[in-house]
């Protein structure tokens, strides 16, 4: 499975992450290489099996639905980079 | 002081040879000494230690000191830990202030450890060799140009060099173990769900795990007791009893069956390494060990599927980096999406990218089945090989890693080669099996690591049979020269 430069430029905006030309390409190289090595997962046929997703099958707890925390936000926004009025500031978004 | 495993100091520090702060302040002077040279530190906590080691003899004259009380140890820089910068060896969290301690270092520090500091690691925790970390390559004590291996590079070295008695590292495709064997230590990966994952910054949720890295399978049975048990905040922690795991670790092992997988013994394993792990199991059927033959045969399936599971998991775990509430924020963002793409884009290393970006795609819609899935249902097969295995033998045992310590700088050119290093450690994390490094000998004078997996919840077993090889052998108590 060979990776082009849009296919990489699409991903990167899923990701989130800003790239260049110079680094697309290197990235359309390198997942290729990734994707190479994972494509021999198409060895063994899965038709019949089951996915696992943890080993001992657990299934997610469940707890009451009361309130058990307490409020910590001046703590946790001591290390905000930018905050007011206990809002975290961020740039304004284009409509 | 230096040369004394934990259940020495133990009893030195009840016999009252010694005070916790003389031992604290011992390896601090060591860390001073030798830290920089093998760069296995990001934070070093000296007058934090120094007030929890004083506060330990406080409770050692009162009677109330436990086992544990008083001997220094070393966090991965991966755990929060409350007031103290917890980096997770990236740019994106150097500014970061952790604001409550991870369940695993509350419960060492219950039990009166001091912190001596914050180990470097490979960033995020995604490699094998400590090069990826944005403070720098870790050295490995025995050859201070080949790699310590990672991700848990600054935490081996930091025991392997006598800096600190024990270390906690993390494990999700063999960062404990593999820089174990290379370092010459003894590491302890638990069974999925056995310690909890609360304040251990995510990776890939379904494999990580934390555990003991020390200088003997005695000493880990003593951090694992602390370190493991439920947790209600961390949703996948198993509600299991923890057994005494000190206890059982003079168990016989005559009649103990090991299973030797065929495919761990073929191509690509160096031949140095073979003829240790040969020798070692030489040893075990000596103590009484029955050897047997067995085959995982889904284990090439093992790297691929772990390069899908893995990104995938870490590509939704590192999301929530993204410059608003804490870590790292690009200058000047232009908008919300230069703010996410630019902090990201700067505050992440190129590793780490690389993961996000495969799992980002392994995840995306019309790819999801044919990646994610696939892989799931591939861990179930790999799990499958295990458990048909443990109905004829007690523990697998194999080489930690196919290679001795490998250069600074050998294979950071091609991720696959790096990748492959992890080949024999990576099924037991896909398969929530716990699995352990021990010394096994040296080969190129670098050290080699005998890996032993064991069923669920089967650490008790694990460690006792460490232990045995340790009462027979000296490997685990070599110390390279230039620490000595």
């Amino acid at each position: 499975m060979s990776l082009q430069k849009k296919d990489v430029e699409k991903i990167a905006h899923l990701a989130r992450l800003a790239i260049n030309e110079a680094e697309a390409e290197e990235y359309a190289r390198s997942l290729s290489n990734i994707l190479s090595l994972v494509a021999r997962m198409g060895a063994v046929n899965t038709d019949h099996v089951q996915p696992m997703a943890h080993p001992q099958d657990m299934h997610q707890r469940l707890r009451a639905d009361i309130v058990t925390e307490v409020d910590q936000r001046e703590r946790f926004q001591a290390i905000a980079p930018q905050v007011e009025d206990g809002l975290y500031l961020v740039p304004k978004v284009i409509e | 002081m230096h040369n004394k495993t934990i259940a020495q100091l133990s009893k030195s520090l009840a016999a009252g040879e010694f005070s916790s702060e003389e031992l604290t302040r011992a390896h601090l002077e060591r860390i001073a000494r030798f830290g920089a040279s093998l760069n296995c530190f990001v934070t070093v906590t000296a007058d934090a230690a120094l007030a929890q080691a004083r506060a330990a003899d406080v409770l050692r004259k009162q009677g109330k000191a436990g086992p544990l009380a008083g001997v220094p140890l070393v966090h991965k820089d991966i755990f929060c830990t409350d007031g103290v910068k917890t980096s997770c060896g990236s740019k994106m969290l150097d500014n970061f202030i952790a604001p409550y301690d991870a369940t695993v270092v509350s419960r060492l520090k219950a039990a009166g450890m001091p912190m001596l500091g914050k180990a470097n690691m490979d960033e995020f925790a995604m490699g094998s060799s400590n090069e990826t970390s944005y403070y720098g390559p870790v050295k490995n004590p025995w050859d201070l140009k080949a790699v310590p291996g990672g991700s848990s590079g600054g935490s081996a070295a930091a025991v392997a060099a006598r800096l600190a008695p024990a270390a906690t590292g993390t494990d999700t495709g063999g960062s404990i173990r593999q820089p174990a064997a290379l370092c010459g230590i003894t590491g302890l990966k638990p069974t999925y769900g056995r310690v909890s994952r609360y304040g251990m910054i995510a990776f890939a949720s379904s494999l990580d795990q934390a555990g003991p890295m020390t200088r003997s399978a005695e000493d880990a049975a003593l951090l694992l007791n602390v370190m493991a048990g439920f947790d209600e905040r961390d949703s996948t922690c198993v509600e299991r009893d923890v057994p005494d795991y000190a206890a059982t670790l003079n168990a016989s092992i005559k009649g103990l069956k090991i299973g030797l997988p065929k495919e761990y013994f073929g191509a690509g394993l160096d031949a140095g390494v073979a003829q240790v792990i040969e020798q070692a199991i030489a040893e075990y059927k000596k103590l009484g060990a029955e050897i047997v033959e067995i085959s995982l045969p889904n284990g090439e399936l093992a790297v691929p599927t772990y390069y899908v599971v893995a990104p995938a998991e870490c590509s939704s775990n590192l999301s929530r980096f993204d410059g608003v509430r804490f870590g790292y924020r690009c200058a000047d963002p232009e908008n919300l999406e230069d703010l996410y793409k630019r902090s990201r884009a700067e505050g992440f290393g190129v590793e780490v990218k690389r993961r996000i970006m495969i799992g980002t795609y392994a995840l995306s819609a019309g790819y999801y089945d044919a990646y994610y899935i696939k892989a799931q249902k591939l861990r179930h097969l790999i799990s499958d090989d295990f458990k048909q295995a443990f109905e004829r033998v007690d523990v697998i045992m194999g080489p930690t890693s196919p290679t001795v310590a490998f250069n600074i700088g050998e294979k950071a050119d091609d991720p696959v080669t790096m990748y492959l290093s992890d080949i024999y450690t990576i099924a037991t994390n896909l398969a929530g099996l716990p699995g352990m490094s021990i010394p096994a000998g040296f080969s190129q004078g670098k050290p080699v690591g005998l890996q032993v997996i064991g069923n669920y919840f089967d650490e008790a077993r694990l460690l006792n049979v460490a232990h045995q090889f340790q009462l027979a052998t000296d490997w685990h108590m070599r110390t390279p020269e230039a620490f000595a």
